[in-house]
């Protein structure tokens, strides 16, 4: 208190300082920054590049123990064109009308943009070029999503998983934004209903799979009268893939809305209220109010949320591991399920390969979010 | 106001249902859980501690010990991902870095001369040191030559990619790393881990927090002599107060509750309480029973935390600041 007295009273202060303040104030960008860059980079690279060797060779057991033989690209081909195909990418059948016309339709959305951006002022070389390599890769892998889908064919895990992360973090989103403007609210009680919000994510991942395996029983679980009241006490929901997957999400997004709604809630709390309160002046409903004003002060904080919960969601593993153990077949196996299955059966590299096609797909979609979303927004702000 | 208090309540029964269900599986014999479901105890079925006293008095030890770990672990490495995360995250938000090209390139050249050595079958001690020295060499010499650099967006994201491997893709390479550490199943392990591993997530969350501080506050303080670290600590931490408590919940959450990395860097003396309640799933199927007093225990001082925090999310600490 007394040091912050005396220091508004030196007009130029800085000449009072001493050399080494001087100086370790000069190299303060350097120590703010540091120390986290050298613990990830000291913890990150060896993993990262081991793991890629491994991806890159077959595990065998011989005389005296174990050996890794070198087979080059050869795990990365099996998953994309080899037996693994089927598992990996999913069973692909010839276009339908109606797969032909939902493609043509998403594809000509592509166009429309591509255009747009060809025709605004803005435009560079290097900025299209990296638009249109996006629009390549979303578009082939909507084509994979809405020809295994839609058809008759069979997705493989790596359209499971983009369906999952789909599905989840939109929702998760949308239920979040609305819990967190309702707590916001001068009601009495919000205080409890903030805490109780949070529950969900406090659990440990295992143990919300294991609840939900319970919860979802059909002949002991708590909606076993539901079950019956629809006779479906001895078919259980595992055989249906899509009842499968529903209750993986449903468990995923039960579990991860708190982690949207609190930084939702701490980022809405921390705005200035002069603006709401000149808007109620001017006679704004809260509609108007929630568009114009919250909305895009909170962008930032979503852009945020938004891309680390896509980064885990990708990751889901320990729902469909115990829920559906992957099933039926591989109805609801996640990438990280597809690599920890193979692994559990001794194909290191084959895990390992699956693990870094994982991480192709997260890098695209990281990239392809912060580029076209996310420096919009943090520009705008 | 009807209609919010509605969804609230409606909210609100979602997530107690399930923790309800919890609650009652705890007091169930393991005959009541597998005979169909019971809803209401002492009207449905009679309620009985016998799961609470195999796990606090039968386990004991077993118990106790992963409940320590978990506290130790979680809080240290919580308490030091926090610091050096908002650290760095001030950093990205006020001050310019320019990471040359040339840096990383001479970088990844060091890192590949020190890989071909330790797959040449050198020690890797030798090859780290040999690889530090190279780098800087390289950093002084030809590094000066290239102009084009990365900026505070790029570091932010190179940090946020190291969350996208899947763990059970590293879990072997981390092994071997503490192994060689001679570090594994201590609380070390566990702690390096977990701090590596979240503060991507500190740094990104703390950002946003940071970025909505009034740079006039700052401007003002600089002006008055305060220095740097003076203006971090006295300044711009407190006005994040909401952003820091709800990035310490996260990150406590995160590393309470992390399985496969404790799963393989500890065996019986610094195990965690997941890998307690993962082995509930025993031969004849999941004892539901005694895994739902876990996760109850589990959450217990998590909650706790929780409510105690709060209030410090609240609104209009920002308020006024600037004015004033």
């Amino acid at each position: 208190m007394s040091g912050e007295a005396s220091a508004r009273q030196v007009p130029v202060a800085a000449s009072r300082r001493s050399p080494l303040v001087t100086r370790l104030d000069r190299s303060a960008g350097a120590v703010f920054i540091l120390p986290a860059v050298l613990v990830i980079l000291a913890f990150s690279i060896f993993p990262l590049l081991a793991s890629l060797y491994v991806s890159m060779t077959r595990l065998s057991f011989s005389e005296g123990g174990i050996r890794l033989t070198y087979v080059g690209l050869g795990n990365y081909a099996k998953l994309l064109v080899g037996i693994d195909r089927t598992h990996f990418l999913g069973v692909t059948v010839p276009l339908t009308p109606l797969t032909a016309a939902v493609l043509v339709v998403i594809y000509a959305g592509f166009a429309f943009l591509l255009v747009r951006y060809l025709r605004s002022p803005v435009r560079t070389v290097s900025g299209f070029v990296g638009r249109l390599v996006t629009a390549i890769i979303a578009g082939a892998l909507v084509w994979l999503v809405v020809d295994t889908v839609m058809t008759s064919g069979r997705p493989g895990t790596i359209v499971v998983t983009l369906i999952y992360v789909g599905v989840d973090v939109s929702a998760q989103y949308i239920l979040a934004l609305g819990l967190a403007l309702l707590v916001v609210q001068r009601l009495p009680g919000r205080r409890f209903f903030r805490v109780v919000f949070l529950l969900p994510m406090m659990i440990t991942p295992v143990g919300v799979a294991y609840l939900f395996r319970m919860l979802t029983d059909t002949s002991k679980g708590p909606l076993y009268p539901l079950w019956a009241h629809f006779g479906l006490t001895d078919v259980s929901w595992v055989t249906n893939p899509w009842g499968a997957r529903l209750a993986v999400m449903i468990g995923d997004v039960w579990q991860w809305t708190p982690f949207i709604f609190i930084v939702l809630l701490a980022s809405i709390e921390s705005l200035p209220i002069e603006l709401n309160e000149a808007a109620v002046v001017d006679g704004a409903n809260r509609w108007q109010m929630f568009w114009a004003i919250t909305f895009p002060q909170i962008l930032p904080a979503t852009s945020t949320v938004v891309l680390i919960r896509l980064i885990e969601a990708f990751k889901i593993v320990d729902l469909p591991n115990v829920l559906t153990n992957g099933g039926p077949g591989t109805a609801t196996e996640s990438l990280t399920l597809h690599a920890y299955t193979i692994w559990r059966a001794l194909d290191i590299g084959g895990s390992a390969a699956v693990a870094y096609m994982l991480l192709i797909v997260v890098t695209f979609v990281g990239i392809s979010y912060v580029n076209l979303f996310r420096r919009r927004v943090t520009a705008m702000a | 106001m009807v209609v919010s208090y509605a969804l609230l309540v409606a909210w609100a029964l979602v997530v107690l249902f399930p923790l309800y269900w919890l609650a009652t599986t705890s007091l169930k014999t393991p005959l009541d859980v597998n005979s169909g479901p019971f809803y209401i105890p002492f009207r449905d079925f009679k309620p009985t501690l016998e799961s609470w006293r195999y796990i606090f008095v039968d386990l004991a030890d077993d118990t106790f010990r992963p409940y320590l770990n978990t506290v130790v672990v979680g809080l240290t490495s919580t308490a030091i991902t926090l610091l050096l995360g908002s650290m760095a995250a001030y950093g990205l938000v006020r001050m310019k870095y320019r990471v040359r090209i040339g840096a990383i390139a001479s970088f990844v050249v060091a890192l590949a001369g020190a890989v071909a050595v330790v797959a040449a079958g050198g020690p890797w001690q030798l090859a780290l040191l040999g690889g530090f020295a190279f780098f800087l060499l390289l950093l002084q010499t030809v590094a000066r030559r290239f102009k084009r650099a990365l900026g505070n967006d790029d570091i932010a994201f190179w940090m946020i990619s190291q969350r996208m491997l899947p763990p059970v893709a590293v879990v072997i390479p981390i092994y071997v790393f503490f192994q060689q550490l001679a570090l594994l199943d201590t609380w070390a392990a566990l702690i390096i881990a977990y701090v590596a591993s979240h503060l991507p997530i500190v740094v990104w969350l703390m950002r946003d927090y940071f970025q909505s501080v009034p740079l006039e506050l700052e401007e003002s303080a600089a002006i008055d002599g305060a220095s740097r670290y003076r203006i971090f600590r006295s300044i711009v931490l407190p006005l994040a107060v909401p952003g820091l408590v709800a990035t310490f919940l996260f990150v406590l959450v995160f590393a309470w509750n992390e399985y496969l990395i404790a799963l393989f860097l500890t065996s019986a003396n610094a195990q965690t309480l997941p890998l307690t309640v993962a082995a509930q799933n025993a031969t004849r199927g999941p004892q539901w029973w005694y895994m739902s007093v876990l996760i109850l225990i589990m959450i217990g001082p998590v909650i706790a935390m929780a409510i105690a925090l709060e209030r410090f999310i609240a609104r209009g600490l920002l308020v006024g600041a600037v004015k004033g």
